[in-house]
Order: C-alpha cells, then structure tokens, then sequence
C-alpha cells in the first residue's frame, strides 16, 4: 500500500509524477479487480486525464491542492455529476447524478484523481457487501471472507492497494468496522464535521462521510480536506475544520483512557485480548486507564435498529419511479409505484422499510420509535457521563475478524449484532475511528476503536496515532 | 410493548410502503419481523417516562440565508434522467379515476 502523503510529496516535488501513480494503481486494480469486486465502476480514462492535469500544473509551477495525484475510489452512494451512482441498487442502476457531492468537489479541488465508484449493501444496509444488487466485494486478505459493510468496496480498495485512499459513509459502524475487517485506518468524524451534501441519504440523523486510509496520517490529511461547513447541507457544524495532522506526534502522556466495564456480550476472546493489548500500550505511553459504566449501551441495537430504518422507510419514499432510476411500468400510478419498488429494492432494504414504516405507523409510534428516541437518549447522557472521567475510551470495532460469507446471511439478528460496538457513536453523533491492531487466532486484523466526545477528533487522532505506534 | 406482529399487519404495512408482497414474502417477512421485534423488547423494561426524546445528535437551529438568485439544477440534465419525461416536465400514468 502507497502511503497518501508520500505520493503528494513525490508529484508535487517532482520524483514522480501523477500519472505514474494512477498507472500502478490501474495496474494493481486490472492484476485483481475481477476477483475482488471493490469497484461498481472503475473510471480509468477519467483519471488518466485527471493526473495529465495535475502533472501539467506541477510542471507550469501552479499550486497544485493537498491531495495533489492521490488515487481515490468513492463509495457508490455519493453523488458525481454525469458519473453513474448506483448505491448498489437495481433500482438506481444507470443515474447519472446532475450535480456532484460536496466531498466529490473538495477531493477535485485538492487535486485528488477519483479512480472509481466502490461496492456497497445495498443503500450502505448490511455489515458485508453480500446485500449488493451486485456482487459481494471480497476480502482482499482472505477472499473467503467478506470486507465488512456496507462500505466494504472502499475497505476493499485501499486493502488491496486499488487506491491510496477512499471514501465511505457511516450509519451504524460502515466504515469502522469494514476498516477492521480489511486491516486498514477507517474514521467516523462527529455528526456534522463532512458535508452529507450529495451522500444519497439513508437515515439523515446519523450518517457521517469519512477517509479509510493505510496509515493514521494519511487518514488525518485526508479527513482535513474534507471536513468544513457547508451551507448546502443544514446539519454542517458552523466551523472550520480542525488541525488533525498537527497532533499526531503528541503523544498520550496523561491522558485518561476510558475502559468500559460493561461492554455487551458476544466479542471474540482473541478481539478481546488484543483491546486488553491496546491498554497496555497506552499505559506505557504514559495514560492512565480508567474504568466508565455505559449501562445503556445493551440497549444500542434496539434503538437503531428501529431509529435507522425509521429513517430509511422515510428517506427511501422518494424511489418512486417518477423522477431517477428505473420504473416498471403499470396501469396507475400507484400500481407503478408498487411494482418500480418491488423490483428495485432487495430483500434488507425492503425488511428495513418494511420495520421502519411499522415503528412510525399509528398506534405502534409510541411503542416502538418514541421509545428507542428516549433510549437514544440515555446512552448519549451515558457517554456526556463517562466524558467526565476520561479523554477518550478504547472498544473493539467488531466483535470478530472478517467471516466467511454465507455465514450470517440467513439470520439478519446476527449481522446486526455485528455493530454492536460501533453504533453507539453514531445516536451520539460522536467521533470514531478503527485503528488496526495486530491480528486474531485466524491471523486476519482485529481492529481497535478509539472514541472521543463530540468535536473531540484532535484526541482521538492523538490516541489512535499513539496505537498505531504500539502495533 | 406490543404483542408479536400479523401477517394481516404486514400486508397492510407494506401497503403503506409502497411495496407489493407476494403471500409467501409476507409469511417470510412476518416471522422475520417478529423474530426482531421480540429482541426489541428489551427496551420494555427501562423506565423512561421521564426521558426527553433525542431526534438529532445536537440541537438544531433554523438555517437562514440571504434571498439570493444563483444557479441551480440544469433543468435538461435532471429531465434526462428520469425515466419517463415530455415537455419539461415528469411523465407519470394515471393518477385519477383508479382505486388507491
């Protein structure tokens, strides 16, 4: 894997040029893309002629951006204007989006070359890529194994060397936890720090873009350059990004790291012992482990299992057949709607809107979204607790290393509970990230999520660059 | 909370949704449903009468701006895209005199 700031630092002083890096990324993508799947579209011409450009600018003497001749792959869910964005849909298949997503923009001004469009679940629903409309990504490690999800594409690529970095999106651990999986740096940043302008939406109060890199830098440089406010997108915190790369070398001398007592059943012993690993290496850099109680945190998957679909049955009204995507047709309109989506939509993106149009119909409101509103609520007061006593707080991302596909596939309970310990952050809007972390009995990665409080990114960039020392 | 679910409720609620189950689908998705309703039910045991309900990870304010002309979606482009179009303008089929 190609260090991002490397490949900035060889095109804008010249040992290398735009063009030859694009090169060996295509390269890399023809030796192994049609085993591993990452990619729902590769744009090779395109990013040809995007790192000529560059290399134009660096040999006229222009000032060329931060991400200058960085292949990047981008999740298939965020908008490039004339560029088919699919979600991994049948019913999306084929749309050319007529404007691009705010994130697309800054990677183009910062000079980035976007090599291509990555393999999701289905409208990012499912923790492995085994819900894309087509095909699973496999794991680039094992191909036994699935990437993770639903950014498992993204995983997939900068795993595999395809790009130096991607980007994917985040509803409930679909960046974090496919980061685990494929053994590579995959960030969460706080509810409204990236723009969601152009992010085809799946439930608005919790999705957050952000960077899968190789390294912890990497990841800090890119995230810099997207982050912002943006007035296109109403949630966009009013404020400048933060300084992320400047902190990294700073070290975690008495810092508080929060150990949570009461973390949920279910994790792999050699996960676990790993995350004991990771405790030990930052007390040897000088912090001071603390224990916190999350009591509510067992109640983590009810609350967004009925919130984020609640979300989705809303959010996911407007594939309608009527103004993008495809339409089957029928006699009335509302025949052809019913047919456009029965079509259209697989199995877990029709079981999600078919729960969340349950928990928001009358006379199960109260019982189901009004409540799980209310729990979300006792695990962000949990955490505003727990901040008080501590910086930040170390979690596995997963509770396993990669599975083998098929293996959770017929029960959905199981392939939601593989979120367990990344879905907290999102009802809480707080930041995440997954940090690779030495490896389980099976050899494949363990992935170890550090959190922090909302706006708190600069610690935990400081504690996960502290962890990827120790690894 | 609530007793486990119907398939007469998933028919009707899959109508609500705009998506046509056949009879085995909705025998399918019943059980399904079921199976994690009845894990919800762990929440039935928490008292939150005095809870206040959390919509958004932070308070929201009203975004204003200033009323400004500017540039927005070229109305071509968007028409191109869609899956029926004529005269600048969406094409749907019938949307009166049908039973809904």
């Amino acid at each position: 894997m190609q260090k991002l700031v490397e490949i900035v630092a060889g095109v804008t002083s010249g040992t290398t040029t735009a063009t030859a890096v694009v090169e060996e990324h295509l390269a890399r993508i023809k030796a192994r893309e049609a085993e591993i799947h990452a990619f729902n579209l590769v744009t090779a011409d395109q990013a040809r002629k995007d790192a000529a450009k560059i290399d134009e600018d660096v040999k006229a003497g222009k000032v060329v951006g931060a991400l200058a001749g960085v292949p990047i792959a981008l999740k298939d869910n965020m908008c490039t204007r004339g560029v088919e964005t699919t979600c991994s849909s049948k019913i999306l298949q084929g749309w050319k989006p007529p404007y691009d997503a705010t994130v697309v923009t800054k990677l183009r001004n910062a000079g980035a070359v976007i090599v291509g469009k990555t393999n999701l679940d289905e409208f990012a629903m499912g923790s492995s890529t085994e819900n894309s409309a087509f095909g699973p990504t496999k794991n680039p490690l094992d191909i036994s194994r699935v990437p993770g999800g639903s950014s498992g594409g993204s995983a997939a690529a900068v795993s595999a060397g395809f790009a130096a970095a991607s980007l994917g999106s985040d509803t409930g651990g679909s960046i974090r936890q496919p980061a685990a999986l494929c053994g590579v740096v995959g960030v969460k940043p706080t509810y409204g720090t990236v723009s969601r302008y152009g992010l085809v939406a799946f439930a608005s109060s919790l999705d957050q873009i952000g960077p899968f890199t190789s390294d912890v830098r990497d990841a800090a440089t890119l995230l810099e350059v997207i982050s912002g406010h943006d007035p296109m997108d109403s949630t966009s915190i009013p404020q400048p990004a933060a300084s992320l790369v400047s902190v990294l070398d700073h070290g975690v001398k008495g810092m508080r790291i929060g150990r949570v007592t009461d973390l949920p059943e279910g994790c792999e012993p050699d996960v676990l012992a790993r995350l004991e690993a990771a405790f030990d290496a930052m007390r040897n850099a000088g912090a001071t482990i603390v224990d916190v109680k999350l009591p509510s945190l067992q109640y983590c998957l009810t609350a967004y299992y009925l919130i984020a679909p609640a979300e989705a049955s809303s959010n996911l009204a407007r594939y309608d057949g009527v103004r993008y995507g495809n339409r089957v047709d029928a006699a009335d309109l509302n025949a052809m709607y019913a047919a456009t989506r029965e079509s259209g939509f697989g199995e877990e993106v029709k079981r999600r809107i078919m729960l969340g149009t349950y928990a928001l119909s009358a006379g199960y409101f109260d019982a189901y979204y009004g409540k799980a509103l209310k729990v979300r609520r006792l695990i962000s007061d949990d955490f505003a607790r727990a901040y008080k006593d501590v910086d930040a707080i170390l979690t596995p991302t997963s509770p396993s290393t990669a599975f083998k596909f098929g293996s959770k596939t017929d029960n959905p309970l199981a392939m939601y509970l593989c979120d367990v310990f990344t879905i907290p952050t999102n009802l809480a809007g707080h930041p995440a990230m997954s940090v690779p972390f030495g490896v389980g009995t099976d050899s494949m990665p363990v992935g170890i999520q550090v959190l922090a409080t909302t706006m708190g990114e600069q610690t935990m960039f400081k504690v996960a660059a502290e962890l990827e020392r120790a690894s | 909370m609530s007793e486990s679910i119907s398939k007469e409720t998933v028919v009707k609620v899959s109508r609500l949704a705009r998506l046509s189950l056949t009879s085995e689908q909705a025998e399918k998705m019943t059980s399904q449903l079921a199976g994690m309703l009845e894990h919800f039910r762990d929440i039935d045991a928490l008292d939150l009468s005095d809870v206040e309900p959390m919509t958004q990870p932070y308070p929201l304010k009203n975004v204003m701006r200033e009323d400004v002309e500017a540039k927005s979606l070229d109305r071509q482009e968007v028409l191109d895209q869609a899956p029926a179009a004529e005269s600048g303008r969406f094409r749907v089929p019938p949307t009166i005199g049908f039973d809904v």
